[in-house]
């Protein structure tokens, strides 16, 4: 994985878990749906900013469809996003698949109809149907939030990469002492 | 002691009232001194030592207890550490679901649970153990290792599965207290009464789940490491030669947080809430997985289920 | 009146024949009294730091002095090893010694609760088990039940040693209808104390090595088999250091009832082997940790063995009627089997159940030496309480110390008044 695609996700969770930490004591039942962030997001589940690489949105500011014109051909990629490494699904699958062709600034489902990057686990949904169905009421994925309140929900990018999804590997945090190296600790015990 | 004088025999006898003034004397000194000695410590004070069952104090008595209790610890740490005795809230059953085809072993979970509930640094406790075991074998705890340690996680062929307390709701430990120090608590979470435990450790030997672990020297936790907003039952800094265990973050979870946990998984494997509310993640989970409880033949009727998500 | 007078001279009479004796006497009590010392300086240590000097962990949380604990209750059983045939089968050989029996009881309840009180992470607490003044969990607490059943049988022995031994004293005879009652209580009540300690570990469903139904049963059997032998070396010890007269006869039947039960302990073990080798489930990992080693870890290997042999070889010892009525054979095999029994009461008991834990790990206990150097401490009290209490008691059986005669150093020459 790219390392600035790597540190922005990083940011997004570590943005994401510091207020959480702190969340105030709800007062009702949890409802996951509050108002929306993005226009045109049709089921308003709020969720953070999709975790772009730096500079890289809007794509329109480069494909505004005067200076480029659309290629539909499926192809690798040599003039740019070259350290895009697309390991999702069949080797026949490439990026239009997903981003819509006339407006990069949005994907599109397979019927066609765009949908924005705030709503792109509909996108996902497609496909993996049964985790965005756990993932609307909280059961797939991380959630942070009150366990009787607010909660707030991760876009599916924000944990896994599109391009490639599969679960980082991650460095184990220590392993417990094992009880022969437990023992008074040195200089005593006060 | 005597009024009725016996013979002297030849070579004499010592008069008995002499032995008896000196003995007095002698029990009252070592009482005292044995009772403060027993601490290992000089510190214990009058109030400590009489401290009664945490369920058989007035409010009064709890309120004294915790202004005690909060005055050491800004004596020890240098700095403002809260106790709180937040009541369970009504109407609330705690329920937890670990789905076990989502966890990578990586052990966050551990370290968070580490800072959060005030865990002695050196001797080291860890509440939650995560064994990793064969994906072939399965759930089989003869197969388990806790230790592992490689580069990275999840490790081909193995699956993971975190245990910590599972706050049964018929607990095996609180059964066998013989001061009644540990108790099942409205909220489903088993508690511990730090100032009341004897140490004993035979909840340790009854717990099936290797949940609960013990003091076995003076707990080392850096002043700068004190997590501050603690309660009683639960994170407050423990003393020497008491048992402890997760306690559902008592302290966060009555005040409607999750526990550092189910916060901190960055694979979102743990799931946390109320049992009794049917719109709860819990019982979306109860309902739409195929869970499991840890050695369930043992009838503890945990509040803690494993699933498979995937 | 009188008696309340005459109490207060017992007691510091016996206070005075405990205090006075020969050449031997002083150099085993000051000896033993250097191993308290030294038991107490390392209990001191363990005050200071914590338990964490012995070797106990939490995979292996009970170890060499909850081992001992149990060991000991057993001991403290046996006493009415004598008590049955005495007055059950009103053998007169025995009834004049059963008295010692007791006086081993309560040595062994005292070492018993010398042991409890180290174990515990916060002996500041104690109180806290003291039923009406902290809060004692009976009935559901198997802890609660062994407090009261130890204590209460701790009273009744003393009871009846003292009110025996005062009797004897003050040269009367006691009353038959307030002892009897007593001593074939006490036959419940010894059977009472190891049941409630073997039912502590049965009732874990945590631990499958305990969690078996005989473990009670094996409990009784090696503790009946085992704790009459310190009193049978301790008889013939007493019958030649003092004028105790006791019959050959008295120690050869109560050899030849241990071996019965030797037998019965045999059979039990042999059938807790068989159930889970043969059954062969997962729970046999405890016995294979024992009896064969588990993942290279073999330490307790040859122990379990031993203890196995030893058995064995006193079992036939002591069924056997020629070595069971010779001297060097039946020592052998007492020593032998109090080995075996203890052993297997530590090792064989407290760490299997423990080992693997209940997540799988293994944790090779060994003591640690402040572990060691407390239960030296905790049995050199046992031993010293005995002491004294023979050293009191012996000169009032035998009609030469009382509130008439007597008040001569016991252990002088007969030549001396």
């Amino acid at each position: 994985m790219r390392l600035p695609t790597l540190s922005t996700l990083v940011a997004g969770l570590l943005i994401l878990l510091g207020p959480a930490v702190f969340a105030d004591p709800p007062a009702a039942k949890p409802h996951p749906e509050t108002t929306t962030e993005g226009p045109g997001a049709p089921e308003g589940i709020q969720v953070p900013k999709p975790p772009f690489s730096e500079g890289i949105f809007p794509c329109t500011s480069c494909h505004d469809g005067k200076s480029m014109k659309p290629n539909l051909k499926r192809r690798e990629l040599t003039d740019m996003h070259t350290d895009i490494a697309l390991h999702h699904g069949p080797a026949s699958r490439w990026c239009l698949d997903c981003h819509d062709a006339n407006n990069r600034d949005s994907l599109h489902l397979a019927s066609g109809e765009k949908v924005p990057f705030t709503a792109s686990y509909l996108l996902c949904g497609q496909c993996h149907g049964d985790k965005l169905r756990d993932w609307r009421v909280g059961v797939h994925g991380k959630r942070t939030g009150s366990w009787n309140g607010p909660k707030q929900y991760l876009l599916c990018v924000n944990c896994h990469n599109p391009h490639t999804p599969r679960f980082q590997a991650l460095k184990p945090m220590p392993a417990p002492t094992p009880p022969e190296q437990i023992q008074t600790r040195k200089g005593g015990a006060r | 002691m005597t009024d009725h004088k016996p013979e002297c025999p030849i070579g004499g006898c010592e008069p008995p009232a002499t032995i008896g003034g000196t003995r007095r004397e002698f029990l009252g000194a070592a009482t005292a001194a044995m009772a403060t000695a027993l601490t290992g410590c000089g510190t214990l004070s009058k109030e400590e030592f009489l401290q009664h069952n945490f369920r058989e104090l007035s409010k009064q008595e709890v309120l004294d207890v915790i202004a005690r209790l909060e005055k050491e610890y800004q004596a020890k740490y240098g700095k403002e550490v809260k106790v709180a005795n937040t009541p369970p809230i009504p109407g609330v059953i705690f329920g937890y679901a670990l789905d076990l085809s989502r966890c990578i072993g990586c052990r966050r979970c551990v370290h968070a649970c580490v800072k959060e509930n005030n865990q002695s640094r050196d001797p080291e406790i860890q509440w939650i153990r995560v064994l990793q075991m064969d994906k072939e074998e399965g759930v089989n705890v003869q197969h388990a290792d806790a230790y592992y340690n490689p580069k990275e996680v999840p490790e081909e062929g193995h699956f993971y599965m975190p245990v910590q307390c599972q706050q049964c709701k018929k607990p095996p430990c609180t059964k066998v207290c013989p001061v009644g120090a540990t108790w099942r608590d409205k909220d489903g979470i088993v508690v511990v009464d730090y100032n009341w435990c004897i140490g004993c450790r035979y909840c340790m030997a009854a717990c099936p789940y290797g949940a609960r672990h013990f003091n076995w020297g003076e707990p080392h936790l850096p002043a700068d490491e004190v997590n501050p907003k603690t309660h009683y039952l639960g994170n407050r800094p423990r003393p020497k030669g008491v048992v402890e265990k997760c306690t559902f973050c008592i302290q966060r979870t009555r005040n409607g947080q999750y526990p550092a946990c189910v916060e901190i998984c960055p694979t979102g494997s743990r799931k946390f809430g109320n049992l009794l509310d049917k719109d709860s993640e819990i019982r979306y989970v109860l309902e739409n997985k195929r869970v499991f409880k840890f050695k369930e033949d043992l009838n503890t009727q945990p509040n803690f289920f494993y699933f498979y998500g995937v | 009146m009188f008696t309340l007078r005459n109490f207060s001279g017992f007691f510091s009479d016996t206070l005075r024949l405990m205090t006075k004796g020969g050449r031997l006497y002083y150099a085993w009590v000051g000896f033993l009294l250097l191993l308290i010392a030294i038991g107490a300086g390392a209990y001191i240590g363990q005050l200071k730091d914590g338990l964490i000097v012995t070797k106990m962990r939490d995979q292996v949380s009970w170890g060499f002095y909850i081992g001992n604990f149990t060991f000991l209750v057993g001991v403290a059983a046996a006493a009415i090893m004598l008590v049955i045939p005495a007055y059950i089968y009103d053998w007169e050989p025995i009834k004049e010694i059963t008295i010692l029996g007791e006086m081993l009881a309560i040595s062994a309840l005292v070492m018993c609760l010398g042991f409890v009180m180290v174990d515990i992470g916060r002996p500041d607490r104690f109180w806290h088990i003291i039923p009406l003044v902290g809060r004692l969990n009976w009935p559901q607490s198997m802890l609660a039940w062994d407090v009261i059943v130890l204590n209460l049988y701790l009273l009744l022995n003393w009871f009846v040693v003292t009110y025996l031994l005062f009797c004897a004293y003050t040269e009367r005879h006691y009353v038959k209808k307030l002892v009897l009652p007593l001593v074939l209580l006490s036959i419940p009540m010894a059977v009472s104390i190891h049941t409630v300690t073997a039912y502590l570990y049965n009732g874990l469903a945590a631990r499958p090595f305990w969690n078996s139904a005989i473990l009670a049963p094996r409990f009784l059997a090696s503790a009946f088999c085992s704790g009459p032998a310190i009193l049978l070396i301790l008889l013939q010890v007493l019958r030649k250091t003092t004028k105790l007269t006791i019959k050959d006869e008295a120690i050869f039947k109560v050899a030849e009832l241990m071996a019965y039960t030797m037998g019965f302990n045999l059979f039990l073990t042999a059938a807790e082997a068989f159930k889970e080798l043969y059954s062969g489930t997962e729970h046999m990992v405890y016995f294979q940790y024992l009896l064969f080693g588990l993942k290279g870890h073999t330490t307790l290997v040859p122990y379990a063995w031993a203890s196995i042999l030893c058995g064995l070889v006193a079992f036939i010892l002591f069924l056997v009627p020629r070595t069971r009525t010779n001297w060097v054979t039946l020592n052998i095999g007492c020593v032998l089997i109090y080995a075996s029994v203890y052993i297997e009461k530590g090792m064989g008991l407290i760490i299997p159940g423990l080992t693997p834990d209940v997540l799988g790990d293994i944790y090779v206990y060994r003591p640690s030496f402040t572990e060691i150097a407390v239960a030296a401490g905790i049995f050199a009290i046992g031993f010293l309480v005995f002491t004294l209490m023979l050293k009191a008691a012996v000169p009032m059986m035998l009609g030469e110390f009382t509130i008439t005669k007597g008040r001569t150093p016991v252990e002088a020459p007969p030549q001396e008044i």
